[in-house]
């Protein structure tokens, strides 16, 4: 069963090839099916590879399935083979099944789009990209997923590229990451250098043999990496501006899946993490906790119903990393894995508000949705629970676990931990209690201080929120099919159609259950943690701590969670103090305007002296060699007069002189 | 004194040389194309002579193996040089060699 891996991203890259040819004759909604079922045989194929390795031996779940020899050159040989281990296939399992949910979703929040087929060819190969990353057996077939998820990134970031914004907003998505595959590339450099090998099972075996500053060297580079796509500090800056992409692509790609790959990576390559010098991890954990930290202050002031899940995706890709860094690698996991879960449902929730109150985007003009849309509302809340850290939902057990191997590397880490538990079930009440709460806002002719003009109703002819703007073709049609009972309020909001809500309540349903993957009460139900063993080759973390403190650091994060519940509720529901949005945060620390300013001052003024050399020293030398030969040829047409006799007086002249040589040279 | 003078190589190449000289300096005074082009024969054929007398001399047959060599490369050549004189005087009878500066670059 084991030898099935293949079919994983075979199956996707079938449905590309399929969509790629007859994606427009199939149309709509036929080009959505077929990628769904593309998507869909792809997690059974993962079932089973799975069911194989539950019936392995428990230490030797893990399987190199190789394809063919890939890069044959000389000493260098890398094979197109694929992994199959408890970690490739917990991830391959949570891609699958999560991108089908959202390959379901996407042909409800699709529907009437001009380039509908095209949305799904992308996905299935984005699909594909992401196995690929996932199950590769070395770094470069990683490597080779890890760029096609980025351009699939790109492609669907500018999805509606007509606008100039979205077109910008893939390019700096792409740009970004440009940055990070550098880090990724000269680290596989210097892993071929030392090791001779790129393979992950080769790489465990020497690494305990490898000398440290190598080791650092190598984790650290693919850190960088990792910083890229997973959207740390400081890197972090595409993130939020990829919400410009439709919704399922924001939960799919910047949600759950691509961003957390580099997790991933850093997971699989634990032993060099391993070997690497003491302070390799602590520079990962703190990277993660700042970025955690700055990542949920600048949620807190965000109105764009996107825009605050982006920043709170980039805060808890940071918690993820801060488990990395302090060694808990299942918490890692574990908390990857339940992100996806909650954060796919609040994406796929507020992709669902979105398409509901006609492409508006901005939590002012929102409020009491919960009355229209109450299966969104519903499972929203429970995606908001799950982020929030109230027990029991799924969230709640991960964050914790990676709270308490914070406490133990470091209680400082800890500390801005639970101060980033607080903002984030802050901001994540804010957004609930604007959007689904209080006041219909909506029907107001303009929103607070919003600079959108134009009345609500008239949103879809109107000026429209980033992003959205091309899918409103579509949208008077989803008007007719949807089941509003409000004749007469066209424009009212409108619960979305069942191919939207079912995989909201099917994700609701895993952010409450999710937890359960790893509970802590006693070491049987680590099932997560005792299925990743063979992954981590022991280099997982153990802490050591009492049970009185475990239960004492779970109530305080719960009292954090609560409190920033209450104190989003005193300021948003109730009204009692007022809310205080300063404009740094809002504007993100001005990290984005700042990165701006310096590349466009400084830094271009760099980019013109690079050029500036170019032009007139490499260009010069290339020039001056033309010129001088030019020159030397002017001078010497002179010579050539097209006179005949001149040219055999030359010839005469020559010859004497010749023979005056060679006479002169024979002694007589 | 003409009876006891008695023609030695020596004559031939002496002969060989002067009718070069009168090809090299012809070719070099002379305008009309074709005349000039009857000098370059004259010095294949001076050489040829030259080369014909050493063979002799020296009683080496590679001499003449040259002699049939430059008779072919001289053959060739009158094709194509009286082609391209033939095709000169056609377009103006009156050209002379200097005419043909117009053609260089």
């Amino acid at each position: 069963m084991l030898d099935l891996v293949w079919l994983i991203p075979a199956l996707p890259l079938a449905g590309f090839l399929l969509l790629v040819a007859f994606g427009r004759r199939l149309g709509e909604p036929g080009a959505g099916w077929v990628a769904t079922l593309a998507s869909a045989g792809s997690f059974l194929a993962a079932v089973v590879v799975f069911a194989g390795l539950v019936g392995e031996d428990h230490h030797h779940r893990s399987h190199v399935v190789t394809l063919f020899e890939w890069l044959p050159a000389g000493g260098f040989s890398v094979d197109l083979a694929f992994l199959a281990d408890p970690l490739s296939i917990t991830m391959a399992l949570f891609v699958t099944g999560i991108g089908t949910l959202i390959h379901l979703y996407s042909i409800g929040y699709m529907h009437g789009d001009a380039s509908f087929s095209k949305f799904f060819v992308y996905l299935n190969l984005f699909v594909f990209s992401m196995l690929m990353l996932v199950l590769g057996d070395n770094l470069l077939v990683t490597f080779l997923g890890w760029e096609g998820v980025g351009t699939c990134s790109y492609f669907l970031i500018s999805f509606w590229f007509a606008k100039d914004e979205n077109a910008s907003a893939g390019k700096k998505a792409f740009v970004t990451n440009r940055v990070g595959d550098w880090g990724f590339m000269l680290a596989m450099f210097l892993a071929f250098a030392t090791v001779g090998s790129l393979s992950y099972s080769t790489l465990a075996e020497e690494a305990p043999g490898m000398a440290p500053v190598t080791a650092t060297a190598i984790a650290l580079l693919l850190f960088v990496g990792a910083c890229g796509k997973s959207a740390q500090l400081p890197l972090f800056v595409w993130l939020p501006d990829a919400m410009a992409g439709p919704t399922p692509v924001s939960a799919l790609i910047h949600a759950a899946t691509m961003v957390t790959s580099g997790v991933f990576l850093m997971t699989r390559v634990n032993p060099l993490l391993a070997q690497a010098y003491d302070w390799a991890p602590d520079v990962i954990a703190w990277v993660g906790v700042i970025t955690a930290l700055f990542a949920a202050t600048i949620a807190v002031a965000q109105t764009d119903i996107k825009k605050v899940l982006a920043y709170s995706t980039v805060s808890q890709l940071g918690y993820m990393f801060l488990a990395v860094g302090t060694g808990a690698y299942v918490a890692a996991i574990f908390h990857m894995v339940t992100h996806a879960f909650f954060k796919a449902l609040l994406f796929l929730g507020s992709g669902s508000v979105i398409h509901g109150m006609g492409d508006e985007q901005d939590m002012r003009r929102m409020g009491n949705l919960r009355k229209y849309m109450p299966v969104t509302a519903a499972t929203f809340i429970v995606g908001w629970l799950a982020i929030a850290g109230v027990p029991p939902f799924a969230g709640f057990w991960s964050k914790d676990e990676i709270l308490l191997y914070a406490f133990d590397a470091n209680p400082v880490l800890w500390a801005l931990g639970l101060v980033t538990a607080l903002l984030t079930a802050f901001y994540m009440s804010r957004q609930v209690f604007m959007v689904f709460f209080g006041d219909e806002r909506f029907r107001e002719p303009a929103a607070v201080d919003a600079p959108v003009s134009g009345a609500v109703d008239d949103v879809e002819a109107g000026e429209q929120p980033e992003g959205e703007a091309a899918h409103a073709t579509g949208d008077a049609e989803v008007h007719a099919d949807a089941d509003h009972g409000h004749a007469g309020h066209g424009h009212d909001p409108h619960e979305s159609p069942w191919l939207m809500t079912l995989p909201l309540v099917v994700l609701a349903g895993l952010a409450i259950v999710g937890g359960g993957l790893n509970l802590p009460f006693t070491p049987d139900l680590h099932f997560l943690g005792h299925w990743l063993e063979p992954s981590l080759f022991g280099n997982e973390a153990h802490v050591d701590v009492e049970t009185g403190t475990k239960v004492v650091l779970a109530v305080i994060a719960v009292a954090a969670g609560l409190a920033g519940i209450a104190g989003a509720a005193a300021v948003y529901l109730q009204r009692r103090i007022k809310p205080v949005e300063p404009e740094l945060l809002a504007n993100g620390w001005y990290y984005d305007s700042s990165i701006t300013a310096f590349v466009g001052g400084p830094g271009r003024a760099a980019f013109q002296a690079t050029a500036d050399f170019d032009s007139q020293v490499v260009d010069g030398a290339v020039n001056g060699v033309g010129a001088l030969v030019r020159g030397g040829g002017g001078g010497l047409r002179i010579l050539q007069s097209g006179y005949l006799r001149g040219y055999a007086l030359g010839l005469g002249v020559g010859v004497v002189v010749l023979l005056a040589y060679f006479l002169t040279r024979v002694s007589f | 004194m003409l009876a006891v003078a008695e023609v030695t190589p020596a004559w031939y190449l002496v002969l060989g040389a002067l009718l070069f000289t009168a090809g090299a300096v012809g070719l070099l005074v002379r305008r009309n194309p074709l005349v000039m082009f009857m000098c370059v024969e004259l010095m294949l054929n001076a050489v040829t002579l030259t080369f014909v007398t050493f063979s002799r001399m020296l009683q080496d047959v590679h001499g003449q193996t040259v002699v049939v060599f430059v008779l072919v490369v001289a053959a060739a050549e009158v094709v194509v040089g009286l082609g391209i004189i033939v095709a000169l005087l056609r377009t103006q009878p009156t050209a002379t060699a200097d005419d043909l500066s117009i053609l260089k670059g």
